[in-house]
């Protein structure tokens, strides 16, 4: 097959592929951040702590107990979700009545202590975890090889994605959360106890954060350097894209994910900031970011 | 509750010399003379500037109310610029550190005009979001050495005469520093510039009302707290002869914000108090193998939730109730 | 033309009850001891000039304001100790002063929100035969409707709920005298089917084709009570408290 600007077939879509793996974390990423930022209008520091935490957990069941991916995919998150819940319930909902900017610190502090702790007993070094059996191979398509787990990573983030972003804007449920964003006092004097639908909705804001998590264990490595490594990114994905969209953060992630694998490709040394040039460039021109509204 | 009103600074007050107040900054500036001779002078010059670090972030979070997540490149930019200037460049230590400052001082005008576009949290992820942007840069270029940083910086001569190698001569030299820059913050924060930011603080939209150019105030008051800021790393750089990756890393920016938070914002002591808590705490801990990390994440839970006075704000607090209720 | 008073509701049970309610927004102290009682298939007004503390009064029974003493109950049960989701669980529906469509919920969504907390509450087709001008707008997002037809929406989607006492926070304001018949209408067909009815009103004429009876406030009291049946013999008081 012919070159694409001098570059090979396989070197162009290996690094797309890439991309859009990236962009797939990005994306469920920024969406948790999304969902916790239109709720409880904070933005959570910690998630990539808890994207860690997870991707932690799943590797100590699997060391520990023998437990595997399967397994992880489903007990890592609920269990991050459970710490944060009891983390918004005990501590968090405190400071809602204060500038969101202390609630940004204490998630910051959480952040630190979560990371800190990991790094004090594993090191800065990552921990290898296993693809599981079943999406263990790939297959060759010709102009590249794509390996399975590598597909499923991003069809099923994908899934995840569009999955909630259909339960918010579609169903029933997700009314009383667009509406609990816009007004809670009227939605609880309707009947409706809006605390605990913020509980939850923190909960599913992390608890995606824990599936990327484990989603990411078996291509990263588990480390705790993990989370802030990506999170930064996905922060300003979310300037980007703009917060309290859904969708804009879904796209904004997959996009830049795929940018930032074309870089790599056509000029490397800019691919670790160009994210950061992007959410420049948009500050200039929209400041609200591309599918932003003013919250 | 806005991050600012949780502040006591009662401008009046302070603007009167009374005696009482000469003496007592005399006494500060004369314990500040002998303690090298008391205490390590490398260590109590890293107090100083750190200290230094914290005031220029307090002016932006404590008088502007903009909470910014990525001091650390100015500090960091700066230390590289000075220690460059330093060792390639064999600039004398005040031109390299005037250097380090003035790059500081761009790079926070850059960041500044991107960063006030927006407010509040989207304020402090846009400046984090562009320090990051910083770290990676400073990873990546030649000259900042990457993972090693710029080592083995020659202190040099001041003013071609005086020899920065000996301690004590670098101590006073780092201490002239700390306090002209603690000086000029203090005079900014009292100027009617200071009374316009605060106005602006307390009430943004009645300052616009006012005819204010609100953002180019904000601008101002983001481009002097990362010039201070870069003049803080770019001495550092000369005390430690050394630049490296953490003083551009976020981890950096947060230490700074506890700093401030810990001292009590808003107030001109407060980042004197808290970052000498802090480095010691920290320089404490480094020794002992406790995990660092997780105790300042403590820290910082603690303060938010119970403490966000900081320590001189609740001590002035504390001080301001007495007085009220011996006149009533 | 006013209405009698209506004699099947002098004998009913007391269902809302507010007995010395005090009330604070921060230090400021709102609500100086308010009294008043409404039995079940009465419509009550509370009338009073603006900050009298009508719309606080709402508020306060719907905890909406936290800081407040006194005694309030719905059905013999103490609603101050109550949490806001369960007092609207008891069955009092409260459509506010700025109406609280939403913006980011279509009509329909807007309509179906709240919950069905009791048995009996009306179904969507007789709803729609209140209020015609909502249907077919279903998927038109909430905050595109005109101010009336939002105010009939925001009476409307608590009808549904099965909540029988409706606490109505200035319907008519800034309506024009078109839908304000329109809206009279259906808080009469309202009153017909035995709901009970707090209205907060500025628009005396309004209020007084509806009520049975009439709470004046003044400065965070209730300063007195008149029936409809005595409201001519008291137009003179009514205009000193009033300004009307």
């Amino acid at each position: 097959m012919t070159e694409f600007l001098s570059v090979a077939p396989q070197v162009l879509f290996g690094q797309l592929l890439v991309g859009l793996i990236n962009g797939s974390f990005y994306a469920l990423l920024s969406l948790g951040l999304a969902v916790i930022f239109g709720m409880l209008n904070i933005v959570n520091m910690a998630h990539g702590a808890f994207y860690m935490l997870s991707a932690f957990l799943g590797w100590l069941l699997l060391t520990h107990t023998g437990l595997g991916y399967w397994w992880a995919l489903v007990l890592a998150p609920l269990t991050v979700a459970a710490l944060g819940i009891a983390l918004e319930r005990c501590l968090l909902r405190h400071l809602y009545r204060l500038d969101p900017l202390y609630s940004l610190l204490f998630t910051f502090g959480i952040a630190l202590i979560l990371e800190g702790a990991f790094r004090h007993y594993f090191g800065v070094s990552g921990q290898a975890y296993p693809i599981p059996e079943l999406l263990k191979g790939g297959h060759n398509l010709g102009f590249m090889f794509l390996p399975t787990y590598r597909a499923w990573v991003v069809v099923f983030s994908m899934a995840v994605c569009f999955g909630t972003w259909y339960a918010i804007e579609r169903t029933r449920l997700g009314a009383y959360l667009r509406a609990a964003t816009e007004n809670p006092t009227l939605v609880q004097v309707f009947g409706i106890n809006v605390p605990v639908m913020i509980s939850l909705t923190y909960a599913l804001g992390v608890g995606l954060a824990g599936l990327a998590g484990v989603l990411a264990a078996p291509i990263y490595q588990v480390s705790p350097l993990m989370g802030s490594n990506i999170i930064i990114v996905v922060f300003a994905v979310v300037v980007i894209g703009g917060m309290g969209s859904i969708l804009g953060s879904i796209l904004a992630g997959l996009s830049l994910g795929i940018l930032e694998g074309l870089t790599k490709v056509y000029y490397p040394e800019a691919s670790n900031i160009v994210v950061f040039v992007v959410m420049a460039l948009v500050l200039m021109v929209k400041p609200t970011g591309l599918f932003g509204k003013e919250h | 509750m806005s991050i600012h009103s949780s502040v006591m600074v009662d401008d009046r007050e302070r603007r009167v010399a009374h005696p009482g107040r000469i003496a007592a900054w005399g006494l500060a500036l004369a314990l500040l003379a002998i303690a090298p001779f008391f205490l390590y002078p490398v260590f109590l010059m890293k107090l100083m500037c750190f200290a230094l670090f914290a005031c220029a972030f307090n002016l932006l979070i404590g008088y502007a109310g903009l909470l910014s997540f990525g001091h650390a490149a100015f500090f960091g930019a700066a230390a590289y610029i000075s220690a460059h200037s330093a060792k390639v460049w064999g600039l004398s230590p005040e031109l390299s550190i005037l250097a380090g400052t003035a790059c500081a001082a761009v790079l926070g005008w850059i960041i500044g005009s991107l960063a006030i576009r927006r407010q509040g949290i989207y304020f402090a992820m846009v400046t984090l979001a562009l320090s990051q942007m910083v770290y990676f840069l400073a990873l990546q270029l030649k000259f900042t050495g990457g993972e090693d940083g710029i080592q083995n910086v020659p202190r040099g001569m001041l003013f071609g005469v005086l020899d920065l190698g000996k301690t004590l001569n670098m101590y006073f030299f780092v201490m002239a520093i700390f306090v002209i820059g603690f000086v000029i913050i203090r005079r900014v924060v009292h100027s009617p510039y200071g009374q316009i930011l605060k106005a602006i603080r307390e009430n943004e939209p009645r300052a616009i009302s006012l005819g204010y150019q609100v953002e180019r105030y904000k601008l101002l008051a983001f481009v002097l707290s990362a010039t201070f800021a870069g003049l803080a790393g770019a001495t550092k750089a000369l005390v430690f002869q050394v630049a490296s990756l953490i003083d551009v890393q976020w981890q950096m920016s947060g230490e700074v914000i506890l700093m401030t938070l810990l001292g009590g914002m808003g107030t001109l002591l407060g980042p004197v108090v808290g970052s000498v808590l802090v480095v010691s705490l920290e320089s404490y801990l480094a020794e002992s193998g406790f995990p660092v990390m997780v105790v300042i994440g403590v820290v910082f839970v603690i303060c938010v939730m119970l403490f966000r006075k900081g320590i001189v704000g609740e001590a002035s607090g504390w001080w301001e109730g007495r007085a009220g209720r011996k006149a009533s | 033309m006013p209405d009698r008073h209506r004699p099947e509701t002098t004998g009913a049970p007391v269902l809302l009850s507010v007995r010395d309610l005090n009330a604070w927004y921060g230090e400021s102290h709102v609500l100086h001891g308010v009294n008043m009682e409404v039995r079940k298939g009465e419509v009550v007004t509370l009338l009073g000039r603006n900050g009298a503390g009508k719309t606080t009064t709402l508020r306060s029974i719907m905890g909406i304001v936290s800081k407040r003493t006194g005694d309030i109950e719905y059905e013999g049960k103490d609603l101050t100790r109550l949490p806001m989701h369960v007092i609207g669980r008891s069955g009092i529906g409260y459509v506010p002063e700025e109406r609280g469509i939403f913006a980011s919920l279509s009509v329909d969504e807007n309509l179906l929100l709240p919950p069905v907390v009791r048995p009996g509450g009306m179904t969507v087709e007789q709803i729609y035969a209140l209020f015609p001008n909502l249907q077919g707008r279903g998927s038109t997002q909430g905050t595109r409707l005109s101010g009336g037809e939002q105010q009939m929406l925001a009476i409307a989607r608590i009808l549904r709920t099965g909540m029988r006492l409706l606490l109505l926070d200035e319907p008519t304001e800034g309506l024009a005298p078109v839908i304000i018949e329109q809206i009279g209408v259906a808080v009469r067909a309202l009153r017909e089917r035995g709901f009970t009815i707090v209205l907060v009103e500025q628009n005396f004429r309004f209020a007084s084709q509806l009520a049975d009876r009439h709470y004046i406030m003044d400065e965070g009291k209730v300063v007195d009570m008149i029936p409809a049946s005595e409201l001519a013999k008291n137009s003179e008081r009514l205009q000193r408290y009033l300004g009307v």
